[in-house]
């Protein structure tokens, strides 16, 4: 039973990557869990993963709120390319 | 004339439909150039495809329809250059370590993160810098994943890929993505 349990570092870090998320499966948790008790370096990594994940967290609400336009000079050229292939 | 049969008014696109083409576009292609490359080829096959057009749904959805098979287009061209794909994991790949840390990647102690983490342009900057070294494959999910938060049903469905393949790059854009903060922010 405890086999199926045991991970490595690999598929350890892409759960806890999963997590973040919020979309590991209980199993995996569990799996996750059971792999932090015994393995530090996954215990770092899990986390400095939440501190970055605030970090993306912070960066994608400043990117969500810039809007992006084309400039009038790209319009006006789109204009003139459908114009022409409308004939 | 097309307006007239499909009750499509190109003449109206631009002004009506540009600015919200580029802003989908470029929330999931991150290049500028790219973007209006794409929203170009949108209007020219919205244009040609015009007779296809039955009027089941508004303008604007048929043309994002386009847009979105433009981009998938895409994403299986920068899929299939697998030189690009090619990245340096984090693990060992075979032997008996197989899925362990590399000695070389084991995550290091961040003793500023606290102080680091405040959030400034410098910042910003750094993690554009690192988010732009990621192949692009992976930077396009991890942008789609990350920071517009799109569902992961949807990514899949737009990009065509499976679940567990979305996991695997948003794992290596991830892995990437720590290593070059932590080299060039955390630890600097």
């Amino acid at each position: 039973m405890f086999r199926n349990l045991k991970i490595t570092c690999d598929q350890a870090t892409t759960i806890c990557d999963k997590n973040q998320y919020r979309e590991a499966s209980t199993k995996d948790k569990i799996r996750l869990c059971l792999h932090l008790i015994v393995c530090r370096i996954c215990v770092k990594y899990s986390k400095q993963n939440t501190t970055l994940s605030n970090l993306y967290k912070g960066h994608s609400q400043y990117c969500k709120d810039v809007k992006h336009c084309l400039t009038t000079k790209d319009k006006e050229d789109l204009k003139a390319l459908l114009e022409k292939n409308k004939e | 004339m097309i307006e007239e049969k499909h009750g499509l008014t190109p003449y109206k696109w631009i002004d009506n439909y540009a600015d919200y083409l580029y802003n989908f576009t470029i929330s999931r292609v991150n290049n500028s150039d790219l973007a209006k490359d794409l929203v170009q080829e949108t209007f020219l096959a919205g244009l040609k495809s015009a007779k296809n057009f039955q009027g089941k749904a508004t303008e604007r959805t048929w043309l994002v329809s386009i847009l979105k098979r433009k981009i998938i287009d895409h994403y299986r061209k920068i899929n299939s250059k697998k030189g690009q794909a090619e990245v340096r994991m984090d693990f060992y790949d075979d032997g008996e370590n197989k899925g362990s840390w590399l000695e070389e990647h084991v995550p290091q102690n961040w003793d500023n993160a606290s102080e680091k983490q405040i959030e400034n342009e410098e910042l910003r900057n750094q993690l554009e810098v690192c988010i732009n070294k990621l192949p692009e494959k992976y930077a396009m999910v991890f942008r789609m994943k990350t920071v517009q938060e799109f569902e992961t049903e949807e990514i899949c469905k737009e990009l065509g890929i499976t679940s567990s393949n979305l996991w695997v790059m948003i794992h290596r854009a991830r892995t990437q993505l720590r290593k070059c903060m932590e080299d060039n922010w955390f630890n600097n």
